[in-house]
């Protein structure tokens, strides 16, 4: 029953995450291509939570449906073309070997990965206190890219502060 | 999984949001009323207590007007993507807690669902609301509109900020994102632990719900009623309705997370939902005062004063929070005193400076 329930849950979160990110790229109204990607990231936000993943899942839709598709929905509405559509690249050859390159290449390293296994059961047992643990764990954790990654954030704070500065 | 939890707890919450929103734009038109010396409504029932059911009865049969160059599926659900999020996030709200009470007793928390990441779903529900409003904006087709989503956008995404950061504070002193977890750790009110982290969070809160004095998406000399422009009949109703379910929800998570929830304080008188009703009333009362007593703030003093002064202050509430739990327990009481004085102290000072150099002056 509950195995049932989470592939039931799992292909209807696929189906919405793929077809609408397939809709991002082939709508011409740029706004609704951007709805459609917000409703893309709470399809995947969906998937983490059918993971167990309860910390991952509100942070997926925290940052990137609170923060960055506002962020880019302000931008369209500042955009003077937006209400044209968007028109043909004349790069679209380039872009089509680009992308088919893409897709072969993370087709190979998800094959080659060798993925570790977990039993099917998903362990629903809280998340965030082992994530935060394991951030800063000196010994066996991720204390130096968390440090890194912090004083990346710092400098591109510093560097919005001067771009943006008066002169 | 238990489906009679999940069906009775779907209906208690419709029926306390739909029954405490009604009442809410009530208590507002008297209260707001009685602050501008006159009555407000009185005439429909004793008191007045059926003007809810009358305009809802009228706007139902009034017209819905789709003008012709809407975005017309974006129009459609907009209204609904607004709406939504403001009831979700009672799904986390604990009306009480485990344990004995004053009326009866229960074997756990009174909450849809528990969930260890409650503060965190809040958040993360409540940022949905504006994806709601840009659509709103953007699909009507209206240069009003579009301003009132812009400045929708901008105040929403500065807001949120210094009132997350104030709420890391209550989350640090409980050690829990649970909101359960939270009430139970209040033996006294986390206002006291937590005053500048309480004025912070609320400010903020009132911005995020667009509430005057912070109520520019609106602004009705500016630009006439903002994204709600092109809306009639229903879909008006669902934007008028979230306004006040969201403002529903800031009351009941300032009440949960500052003022105890459903415990009385000290525990005095045993826990009871009755104290979270009263807590959220007053709280309303408190939105209410503020809206009837401040006028609006211009564009640039509002971002400003996300920016300028509770930004800087909420970083330094984290980080007296973050010392003060360096300190071993035992030191409620001066750790009540030294935060009251240094909250009242450090707001002094910033709205002095924010004021002479942070161009919060009138030119």
């Amino acid at each position: 029953m509950q195995d049932a329930g989470l592939s039931i849950a799992f292909w209807l979160l696929a189906i919405a995450s793929v077809g609408s990110a397939l809709a991002v790229v082939l709508l011409r109204n740029v706004f609704r291509a951007a709805l459609l990607l917000i409703s893309c990231f709470f399809a995947i936000a969906g998937l983490f939570v059918t993971l167990g993943a309860d910390f991952l899942a509100m942070v997926q839709i925290l940052v990137y449906v609170g923060a960055i598709a506002i962020l880019l929905l302000l931008g369209i509405m500042l955009t003077k073309e937006a209400m044209r559509g968007s028109p043909f690249s004349r790069w679209q050859v380039g872009a089509g070997i680009a992308s088919v390159l893409l897709l072969i290449s993370m087709i190979w390293v998800f094959n080659q990965t060798d993925w570790p296994k977990t039993n099917t059961e998903v362990a629903l047992e809280p998340t965030t206190a082992a994530i935060g643990l394991k951030l800063l764990d000196m010994d066996a954790g991720f204390v130096l890219p968390f440090e890194i990654a912090s004083i990346l954030l710092l400098a591109a704070v510093i560097g919005a502060i001067v771009l943006v500065k008066e002169k | 999984m238990d489906w009679l939890h999940w069906i009775i707890y779907v209906v208690i919450i419709l029926a306390f949001v739909l029954t405490l929103v009604m009442s809410f734009i009530l208590i507002e038109r008297r209260v707001v009323g009685r602050f501008q010396l006159r009555l407000g409504p009185n005439r429909v029932g004793p008191q007045g207590i059926l003007q809810p059911v009358a305009d809802a009865v009228k706007i139902l049969l009034k017209e819905d007007i789709i003008p012709s160059k809407v975005d017309r599926v974006v129009h459609l659900l907009a209204p609904i993507v607004t709406f939504a999020p403001a009831v979700l996030i009672f799904a986390v709200i604990p009306f009480q807690q485990a344990g004995n009470g004053l009326f009866f007793d229960l074997k756990s928390t009174a909450s849809m669902v528990d969930l260890d990441v409650g503060v965190l779903f809040i958040f993360a529900i409540s940022s949905i609301s504006v994806v709601g409003l840009v659509m709103a904006g953007w699909a009507s087709n209206n240069k009003y509109a579009l301003l009132g989503a812009m400045r929708t956008i901008a105040q929403m995404v500065s807001y949120e900020i210094p009132m997350v950061l104030a709420v890391l504070g209550i989350v640090l002193i409980a050690g829990s994102l649970s909101l359960a977890d939270i009430v139970d750790k209040q033996n006294i009110p986390f206002i006291l632990l937590q005053p500048l982290g309480f004025f912070i969070y609320f400010l903020g809160a009132t911005a995020e719900m667009n509430r005057s004095p912070f109520d520019l998406l609106e602004a009705e000399s500016e630009i006439v009623a903002g994204v709600n422009i092109e809306y009639s009949g229903m879909k008006f109703a669902m934007f008028f309705l979230g306004e006040y379910a969201y403002a529903l929800a800031v009351s009941t998570i300032t009440s949960v997370l500052f003022l105890g929830g459903a415990k009385f304080p000290w525990g005095l008188l045993p826990q009871s939902f009755i104290w979270l009703l009263v807590k959220i009333l007053l709280v309303f009362f408190v939105i209410l005062w503020i809206r009837s007593t401040l006028p609006r703030v211009r564009v640039d003093q509002l971002m400003g004063f996300a920016w300028k002064f509770l930004l800087p202050l909420s970083l330094i509430n984290l980080f007296l929070v973050a010392a003060e739990g360096m300190l071993p327990s035992g030191f409620t009481w001066p750790i009540v005193a030294l935060n009251v004085t240094l909250a009242v102290a450090l707001v002094v000072i910033w709205a002095n400076r924010f004021y002479r150099v942070g161009g919060a002056k009138v030119a």
